[in-house]
């Protein structure tokens, strides 16, 4: 687990899946420490990731482009991440940019984890 | 319009953000904003503070930003918001939002705030500093036509 500017980042596995879960608001302030959080976690070849993100109440555009990069991380590095549990405040920002269709947005961790 | 119902200093922080969403959410719906559209004007404000102490100053703490809250005119919910800094000023024809078709981190903000806002006005304060003035009036979904487009019907 770690904290910074009100964001806590709990990160778990399930089913051989690293699951990441932000909890507060990603915001400018809270960003650098998701991508702190997402680093160690997107570098490697072929990770498998989910971001449940139920406990996050808001982010900005400096949220998304954290979770832009580490999908391009990821892509990279030919792993797969998948979103989960957004509100229909997040969700509405990914809509605004145009990315709800860049990235696998799934209602629960199981439906992201069925995907994999 | 009437006079600003609040004007206040912030500095160049980003902890100030959340903050800041608090109070304008909260004047949105004492303007009669729903929930929603009240959300929708605290990002705009967000994505406008950020761009001033991201790009304005660098991220270099300590450097003053104004904004000032307005009631608008007419029977609809309607707000004015003027945010104001101290920053190296820009060519305002050199602020737009990214091309959206080219997924990449950043760039984003722009984009949001011309999609929420009803008109954005990016100015020159002088030799020193810019000044967005952005209005919204109405409640809207995000994915309903804007009142731009309602306009230009």
């Amino acid at each position: 687990m770690s904290e910074g500017h009100g964001l806590q980042v709990d990160i778990s596995e399930r089913d051989g899946v690293a699951v990441l879960a932000p909890k507060g608001d990603v915001d400018m302030s809270a960003s650098p420490n998701l991508r702190a959080s997402l680093r160690p976690l997107v570098a490697k070849d072929k990770s498998r990731l989910i971001i449940d993100l139920s406990g996050v109440p808001y982010m900005d555009s400096s949220g998304v482009a954290t979770l832009v990069e580490a999908m391009k991380l990821v892509r990279n590095h030919k792993g797969s991440l998948a979103l989960c549990g957004m509100n229909d405040r997040v969700r509405g920002i990914f809509e605004i940019a145009r990315l709800d269709q860049y990235f696998a947005i799934h209602d629960s961790i199981d439906s992201a984890i069925a995907q994999f | 319009m009437s006079k600003p119902l609040i004007r206040l200093e912030l500095t160049s922080d980003p902890r100030i953000l959340s903050g800041v969403r608090e109070l304008v959410v909260a004047i949105a719906l004492r303007l009669d904003f729903d929930k929603t559209s009240a959300d929708q004007i605290a990002l705009a404000v967000d994505e406008a503070i950020a761009n001033v102490i991201c790009h304005g100053y660098a991220r270099e703490p300590g450097n003053p930003i104004w904004i000032s809250i307005q009631e608008g005119p007419g029977d609809e919910p309607a707000i004015k918001i003027v945010i104001e800094d101290e920053a190296t000023p820009v060519e305002c024809e050199n602020i737009k939002g990214r091309d959206l078709d080219k997924v990449r981190p950043g760039g984003l903000g722009v984009h949001i705030i011309n999609e929420i806002m009803d008109d954005v006005v990016y100015e020159q304060r002088g030799d020193v500093g810019m000044r967005l003035t952005m209005t919204r009036a109405g409640n809207r979904a995000l994915n309903s036509p804007t009142a731009k487009q309602k306009d230009a019907q």
